[in-house]
């Protein structure tokens, strides 16, 4: 079935279509927040909450602000980064500022059946280390490419093209060509 | 901005990342729309994107969409009834004869439709006879008052044949054109010349004929024009005006414009006029 088609009965509250969503981004969704969070059952519920929110402003998603996926990740990413704030968590994690995505991915010994195991630990080993600073800003702690350019130090050109280049190399080694 | 240039500016990536202003996006969206290439580049960011981030995703997680079912309280209890067995036959019969009465009414339109298409091509068929008739029309109108015209010189050619005082001169064809004759009618009273240039060859390019209105003693002529129309002329008959007192006709070849006074060698018929004495 078509996105659109989904999204659309997702937006009038069919719950199959949106069982249907949340297969298809639930994992992605709970990478992104894993990372944020480091705890496995708080991703999970972060998650959850996400897709719950989801549900309830439905209505405020517009293909023209974007892609769905994009539209999910920006929930995801702001309710994880809410959840580190909180008091509960504060007082039980450590300081998690030098982690990046690349730490988990390097010590997930068996990726999940979906994703292309070989291919992202071949990216992971290949990947310099500004593909991953860059990697880690965009895409799993949502920084605008201004953002982004002020925290690495670099013009915000340099930041489009190296982003490109990295991703075309995450593509090649996924082989989505 | 080509489609290539486009991909390579690394716009499509940070689309995907969310990392554009809402300005940036809705004129993203809208080039997708437009542009399935760039389209196919999108879905294929996004899918590496999903990958790399599921990735990121501990093995061990368990993604049960039952427990946001619960959250929501979407729960199976709140599904609709089964609807009882006995209604059954009467959807049944409900759904059927909604097909059925869709199925005629795509029929009957479909139908409506033809009878429709069929009428207005009729409807072109009589227009176009309708115009072609109107031009026949036309053209008979013309052709009607052509003739008409033409049954009123030939009338009036055959009142001055008739004419008792009319004076006929047949002319000869002469030593250039021994073939050639013409007939003069001369209206004296009218001062009138009815000239039948018939037997006359068309003149060449560059050419004209000339009448001339002879005396014979001394020898001496007055043209009375250049036939200028011969070759539009159907009936090649010209009224000229004639107020001499003429001894003989002669019809000359010269340039066109016409000559002072006859170029004897291109002499292509010549008569003289009977005297009643």
């Amino acid at each position: 079935m078509q996105l659109e088609t989904l999204v659309s009965q997702f937006q009038n509250k069919n719950e199959k279509a949106f069982e249907t969503l949340y297969n298809m981004y639930s994992e992605s969704m709970h990478g992104v927040i894993y990372n944020i969070v480091r705890d496995n059952d708080l991703a999970e519920e972060v998650m959850q909450d996400v897709f719950i929110k989801a549900w309830h402003k439905s209505d405020s998603y517009s293909a023209k602000k974007g892609r769905f996926f994009t539209w999910i990740l920006n929930i995801a990413r702001n309710a994880a980064i809410d959840k580190t704030r909180s008091k509960t968590f504060k007082n039980s994690k450590k300081n998690l500022q030098a982690d990046f995505f690349v730490d988990i991915l390097e010590n997930n010994e068996s990726l999940n059946e979906q994703t292309n195991a070989i291919g992202i630990k071949g990216f992971v080993d290949k990947l310099a280390k500004k593909c991953i600073e860059v990697i880690e800003l965009l895409y799993f702690k949502g920084y605008t490419q201004k953002e982004a350019s002020e925290t690495l130090e670099m013009p915000i050109g340099t930041i489009k093209t190296r982003n490109r280049n990295c991703i075309n190399e995450l593509r090649i080694m996924l082989d989505v060509k | 901005m080509t489609n290539q240039e486009y991909i390579e500016s690394g716009i499509l990536e940070l689309y995907i990342a969310g990392s554009l202003t809402e300005e940036e996006n809705e004129a993203i969206y809208n080039q997708l729309l437009e542009n399935p290439d760039l389209l196919d580049e999108v879905l294929k960011i996004e899918a590496a994107i999903m990958q790399l981030t599921a990735a990121a995703s501990p093995q061990n997680s368990k993604f049960i969409f039952k427990a946001v079912r619960e959250k929501l309280g979407l729960d199976e209890n709140n599904e609709p009834k089964v609807i009882p067995i006995q209604q059954k036959p009467i959807i049944n019969w409900i759904t059927y004869s909604g097909w059925a009465a869709s199925v005629l009414l795509v029929i009957g339109l479909m139908y409506l439709f033809n009878q429709n298409s069929a009428l207005k091509s009729d409807i072109q068929v009589v227009e176009t006879e309708l115009q072609e008739q109107t031009i026949d029309n036309t053209l008979l109108e013309e052709r009607i008052s052509e003739t008409t015209a033409n049954l009123t010189e030939v009338q009036k050619l055959l009142s001055v044949l008739r004419d008792k005082d009319i004076l006929t001169v047949p002319l000869a064809g002469q030593a250039v054109s021994p073939e050639s004759y013409a007939n003069v009618y001369w209206d004296k009273g009218a001062n009138t010349v009815y000239l039948d240039v018939q037997g006359l060859p068309e003149p060449p390019a560059g050419k004209v004929y000339q009448v001339w209105s002879l005396t014979l003693n001394p020898l001496s002529p007055t043209s009375l024009g250049t036939i200028d129309e011969f070759n539009t002329n159907a009936n090649k008959i010209f009224t000229i005006e004639n107020a001499n007192e003429s001894e003989a006709f002669g019809i000359t070849l010269e340039p066109a414009g016409g000559s002072a006074s006859p170029t004897m060698e291109q002499l292509y018929t010549l008569g003289a006029v009977k005297t009643n004495s």
